[in-house]
């Protein structure tokens, strides 16, 4: 599949995972974000970006405990749960998360 | 729906049963089909990329070349005699009435092409004895309902030949990756295995900074320096595991625990960032020698650490592997210690220290929850722990006794032997085929509701990755919630009574030479 956005084609896996990393930008997660019908608000915002910073350094998504870790630091223990994260993303914060935050698909028995 | 009838039920009326006959829906499932492999995914592991021209002719001597190396394969295709004992006994039938879902329908998808290109009969009588040729139609068919089978051996048990389903549907899998159909789940992970060493893709940093993460958090939590060491030369013990549990929850939970029962063994042990896989999908597509691959990697990282022993982590199918075939794929394991199970599983290892009183406990911690145990199929069926018969199903329960007051088991046929496959295992944990997954899922969440509503069970533990994933998902679509699914380890974690070690109060961040041996463990 494949995302439009201003007269561009960003390519997508069948999940909607975009093949190429590089050409993600603010506007293209936030249409990726309609089509997983997430309201993208700052709370997503705060997930995404540590997702991406975190994906700069270690080539990967971060493991959910790492994530609440990292969350409860930089934002407060209030933000840093498991169901808190599942309430931003209901499909999972990992998968969901990340395919908005323009990552690979976390693989495996995950 | 699956989730309709709990929720419909009227006040009173009966639980309903797990193994209840499902109405015949024929082709209810057809439309069913994970997604295929890339071309990239299928080449890296010696594949073709896709569907190659000659397919059929390639796929039917791929077919004779399996039946001349497995005897199995051959009598399992030549001695069902269509009794009907396994047809309500696969929880994928019991979940969505599809005909082909039953065992010896799902094996007739081989068994007739079989029968066609390698019976006398079949090659001049083919519509007497059932005998298809092999057809785009009938190709479509493996592709999908090949992919609606955990290979959990459920059927097997039941059937009077003792026919393996499961090695039939490995021999369709890989029949059908020789051909260019690949399974994308199955074969981009193997791929990740042989680039990076994991399923997840984890990269040795990732890894050390997730495990200094969990030192941390012990330390915050325990007050005792835990440690999970990784890639230690000349530690004892190599502790294998599935990547699932450096990354997913409650995996990690189990993770935890096994550092502390290593702790409080007092071993040197370590992780390799080279085998940070326990798992082995090669046995899910049926290649033997994707297989060796992925198993040599453990024989390597063993030898190059100089370790004396290999402890395999929660993980089902990872444990059929160690168990069953490491010895062919990648041993002698000559150089290991003799005087321990090589390999050993890490219910076995705790089990071992409980039994020798080197473990405390505070079951009290456990309180809060009555357990039941979810047997996974590849450990309860394709292995065993300890030395006695039965010990896979009796090490795992009498470790979860032996740190949790509250245990209730849950119904006789579908425990032990009879266990149901969590509805996600043998390659089917991929999100595009989760209809299939809830469906499978389905006669397990009946015999959990009955000991739910009967006795009060709060949390199902297992010992397996993908249990414990796949669990995690369907779990809120039965109406539970997602933590009800927790891993063995965890249950030992919580209830673990910590040794102090010489070093607890040392700030780890500044190298204060003043180390006071004393210690507060301020665990509650």
């Amino acid at each position: 599949m494949a995302y439009e956005l201003n007269g561009e084609t960003y390519a997508a896996d069948e999940e909607g995972y975009l093949t190429d990393l590089s050409k993600w930008n603010p506007e293209l997660a936030a249409l990726i974000a309609v089509d997983e019908k997430i309201d993208m608000t700052d709370e997503h915002w705060e997930v995404v970006n540590f997702l991406r910073e975190y994906y700069d350094e270690y080539q990967i998504a971060p493991a959910i405990r790492v994530l609440v870790k990292a969350m409860k630091k930089k934002f407060g223990a209030e933000k840093a749960s498991n169901k808190y994260l599942y309430e931003l993303f209901p499909y999972g914060p990992a998968k969901q998360a990340c395919k908005i935050a323009g990552l690979p698909k976390p693989t495996g028995c995950v | 729906m699956a989730k309709v009838d709990i929720l419909d039920r009227a006040a009173g009326e009966e639980l309903p049963d797990p193994m209840e006959m499902p109405a015949l829906c024929p082709g209810a499932m057809a439309q069913s089909n994970p997604y295929l492999a890339q071309p990239a995914h299928n080449e890296a592991l010696g594949f073709p990329g896709e569907l190659i021209e000659d397919w059929h002719d390639v796929a039917i001597a791929k077919m004779g070349e399996l039946l001349g190396k497995y005897r199995s394969l051959k009598v399992y295709l030549d001695s069902c005699v269509k009794c009907g004992a396994c047809t309500d006994k696969c929880q994928y039938f019991l979940g969505t009435g599809d005909p082909k879902n039953m065992p010896v329908a799902r094996q007739d998808l081989l068994r007739k092409v079989y029968r066609r290109h390698f019976t006398l009969a079949g090659k001049f009588f083919p519509k007497l004895v059932g005998a298809e040729d092999l057809t785009k139609e009938v190709l479509d068919d493996w592709y999908s309902y090949f992919h609606q089978c955990s290979q959990c051996r459920r059927c097997s048990v039941y059937c009077p030949y003792g026919i393996d389903t499961a090695e039939i549907s490995m021999a369709a899998r890989e029949i059908m990756d020789s051909i260019g159909i690949g399974q994308k789940y199955c074969n981009e992970i193997i791929g990740k295995v042989h680039k990076i060493g994991n399923n997840l893709g984890l990269p040795k940093p990732a890894l050390a900074s997730t495990l200094e993460d969990l030192e941390e958090e012990v330390y915050d939590d325990t007050g005792v320096k835990v440690r999970f060491p990784l890639d230690e030369p000349g530690a004892e013990i190599l502790l294998v595991t599935p990547s699932a549990d450096f990354f997913a929850e409650p995996h990690i939970d189990g993770l935890i625990g096994y550092a502390k029962v290593m702790h409080e063994a007092g071993v040197k042990w370590t992780l390799s960032s080279y085998a940070s896989e326990a798992a082995n999908f090669g046995m899910f597509i049926g290649s033997y020698e994707q297989m060796r691959q992925v198993a040599q990697r453990i024989r390597k990282a063993a030898l190059d650490l100089g370790v004396k022993r290999i402890v395999v982590g929660e993980c089902g199918h990872a444990w059929r592997v160690a168990y069953s075939f490491w010895n062919t794929l990648a041993g002698p394991w000559d150089f290991l210690d003799p005087n321990y199970p090589v390999p050993q599983h890490i219910c076995e290892f705790t089990y071992d220290l409980i039994q020798k009183g080197k473990l405390n406990f505070d079951k009290s911690q456990n309180d809060h929850m009555t357990l039941t145990f979810h047997d996974s199929c590849n450990v309860a069926r394709a292995s065993r722990m300890g030395d006695m018969p039965g010990g896979q199903f009796e090490i795992p329960r009498a470790v979860i006794k032996a740190v949790c007051n509250n245990y209730v088991d849950m119904a006789e046929d579908t425990i032990r032997e009879a266990t149901f496959c969590c509805g996600g295992g043998g390659g089917l944990l991929s999100d595009e085929i989760i209809d299939i997954r809830k469906k499978g899922a389905q006669p397990r969440m009946r015999a959990l509701r009955q000991v739910v509503e009967e006795h009060g069970v709060t949390h199902m533990a297992a010992i397996c990755a993908i249990c414990k994933a796949q669990f995690t998902k369907v779990l809120p679509e039965f109406d539970f919630a997602r933590d009800t699914i927790v891993s063995v380890h965890q249950l030992v974690s919580n209830a673990i009574i910590l040794t102090p070690g010489p070093d607890d109060d040392e700030d780890e961040d500044d190298d204060a030479p003043d180390g006071a041996p004393e210690t507060e463990d301020d665990e509650d």
